[in-house]
């Protein structure tokens, strides 16, 4: 009996040891150890390997696996005025300077259809398709026996992620978390100075760094001369919680959200001891002229660190960026667009909030291979003489788009659970109804 | 996208399909992906409701009768072989496309089926008439309250007059056929798949 609480015991002070002085204390220091280079390294190899296997597995059984990555059909591009002019070009009676022809419904009726098999929206709020799986069960499409040697490679994943990995992680992730507390409860008891400002802005990085590494995030950043300043406003695409972290790894943010209650609850509370974050109140959620005081009084003080705002205001699965909302356009000040790009083969990043709860979707984080992304640091963008915030919130979401190779959409993300707005179909009706009457 | 969608559809049934509609393989698991995708409620069907969720479709202003389309008289739920059998309306044309089976029927996506399509657009309550009444209708979803009863008025009336053969005041489907006949229907009505 004796015997076993000794093994047990110095099984716990060599694992307690390994994390501390192999993973989190370089983290801390930015350092690292070479080791997850070398296990992305290995992973990459890996995948490569069993696309192979499975590609060939495949010719085999005389299936050809259809491309994901490309659409079902090939839409068409025209505009309504051209694709009704064409139907009417064949129409008995001349239509050309208006009036209606039976074969208008045509066009609406393909659209529609088009729309039916594959469209701009829904496709956004659930994971992207991978064009060849990588070994994780949960984004199989097509889970059928291949081949053996590729079953065991996905056997000893599954131990190594979940019995490997996945303790390693948490227990990380949970020293990370209390060591935000107590270490920011701490030097919130310090008086205001630059000292505290300096600890505190060691506290936060240390923190995240240790979440990141919990996560096993590799981040490669580009362009760091364009990291956000003091008073500004920094402006990303948002695929999932885990943002915060990829972002907050390199840099100190002042966070944007609303008041929690639980574990949150805890963690804004005591962040906001050692330096001013921004939480609202559900209530204060509603009054846009409050909200958009408080940024206003946040970023006029050059002193305090730049806020991070996702401006699209959901979830979106990284394979766009859709309608970014004007609020934090209309606020002046310098905006830094940042955007993110997870690279889906060692696990998917996207928050499908419809389907999992955070716990769970932590938990699934902590079982992929790993989170690899590469952030964008673009140069700041201000609002230009006669620029209105809807203009300048596009022009911003375009810039984004363009670096992380994302489909720019115009389509608000709260279609996640709303209805399209009325609106867009009076547009199109009015579309219609001038090519009827001329 | 489901990700052990096209793992509930049986080969036999793909076959099936495949023969009813004259999709491929690979294209009858991609739509059963999209089906899956849009089905909600995972009950191997899809409510009027499911369709509303597609923002493109819910602006388009025929959308509520293109999703009338694809259910039965007086149905709420379509399976999987009902959406196939709508979406075949809309495969291309395919220039020799030998008519194996000569007892098998004319093929969905014919000229005449894709008309019928378009007529069932129309036609409210499925008595094979275009009425003066279910023209104004379609008429005003299309252009919503942008021009006035007496204008939409007049161009139903002349529609229907153009159109009209046998002077009952109503279009009837081979009136409608004859109407169309100079228009490009086989390409107009059809979506590229890819393979």
């Amino acid at each position: 009996m004796e015997d076993a609480w000794d093994i047990a015991w110095l099984l716990i002070q060599l694992w307690i040891s390994v994390v501390v002085f192999l993973i989190m204390l370089p983290a801390m220091c930015g350092a690292s150890l070479g080791v997850t280079e070398m296990y992305i390294k290995v992973l990459v190899k890996t995948l490569e390997w069993a696309t192979l296997r499975i590609q060939r597995g495949q010719r085999d059984q005389l299936r050809v696996q259809a491309q994901f990555s490309n659409g079902i059909i090939q839409k068409e591009d025209g505009s309504m005025e051209e694709e009704i002019g064409e139907l009417r070009r064949c129409w008995p009676r001349s239509v050309a300077g208006g009036e209606f022809a039976l074969c208008d419904a045509f066009y609406f009726c393909r659209k529609g259809i088009e729309s039916i098999v594959e469209d701009e929206v829904t496709q956004r709020f659930t994971s992207e398709e991978l064009a060849s799986w990588n070994l994780l069960t949960r984004t199989n499409n097509n889970f059928h026996y291949i081949s053996v040697r590729v079953t065991i490679i996905w056997g000893l994943g599954l131990i190594v992620r979940y019995c490997v990995l996945a303790p390693l992680r948490i227990t990380l992730a949970l020293i990370g978390l209390s060591w935000l507390v107590i270490g920011t409860t701490l030097v919130g008891l310090l008086p205001r100075s630059s000292g505290k400002n300096w600890l505190s802005d060691l506290i936060h990085l240390t923190c995240y760094r240790i979440c990141a590494r919990g996560l096993s995030a590799t981040v490669r950043y580009h362009n760091r001369e364009n990291r956000p300043k003091k008073g500004g406003i920094c402006v990303a695409n948002h695929t999932s919680p885990i943002d915060v972290v990829i972002l907050a790894n390199d840099g100190c943010y002042a966070m944007v959200g609303q008041v929690h209650g639980g574990l949150m609850g805890v963690l804004q509370r005591s962040m906001l001891k050692s330096c001013p974050h921004i939480w609202f109140e559900r209530s204060e959620m509603k009054d846009r002229h409050a909200v958009a005081n408080r940024l206003k009084a946040h970023i006029a003080d050059k002193t305090k660190l730049p806020i991070m705002i996702f401006p699209e205001g959901t979830c979106i699965n990284n394979t766009s960026v859709m309608m970014f909302k004007k609020g934090s356009f209309e606020i002046g000040g310098t905006i830094h667009p940042v955007a993110i790009k997870y690279d889906p083969q060692f696990g998917d990043a996207f928050w499908n909030s419809g389907k999992h709860n955070m716990v769970s979707y932590l938990l699934r984080m902590m079982t992929s291979w790993a989170i690899v992304c590469n952030v964008w640091y673009l140069p700041p963008m201000t609002r230009q003489e006669g620029e209105d915030a809807v203009h300048f919130a596009n022009r911003v979401k375009s810039t984004i788009a363009r670096q992380g190779g994302l489909v720019d959409l115009s389509w608000d993300g709260g279609l996640k659970r709303e209805k399209v707005k009325e609106t867009l179909k009076e547009e199109q009706q009015k579309m219609y109804s001038s090519m009827v009457v001329g | 996208m489901g990700s052990r969608a096209s793992s509930l559809l049986r080969e036999e049934d793909i076959e099936e399909i495949k023969k009813e509609t004259g999709f491929s393989h690979s294209q009858i698991t991609r739509l059963y992906s999209r089906f899956h995708s849009l089905d909600k409620g995972e009950n191997g069907a899809l409510s009027r409701e499911d369709f509303q969720r597609i923002p493109e479709l819910a602006i388009n202003p025929l959308g509520d009768r293109i999703i009338n389309a694809f259910f039965p008289e007086g149905e709420d739920q379509v399976n999987f072989r009902g959406f196939m059998r709508t979406l075949a309306h809309f495969r291309p044309v395919e220039d020799n496309e030998k008519n194996k089976d000569p007892d098998a029927g004319e093929p969905l996506n014919s000229r005449n089926n894709k008309l019928l399509f378009a007529f069932r657009l129309y036609d409210l309550d499925r008595d094979d008439k275009i009425s003066r009444d279910e023209l104004l209708q379609v008429l005003r979803m299309m252009v919503g309250v942008n021009i006035s009863d007496e204008q939409l008025g007049s161009i139903a009336d002349r529609t229907i007059q153009e159109a009209d053969a046998n002077g009952d005041m109503c279009i009837s489907f081979s009136e409608f056929i004859k109407a169309l006949e100079k228009v490009d229907v086989e390409q107009k009505m059809s979506i590229r798949f890819l393979h």
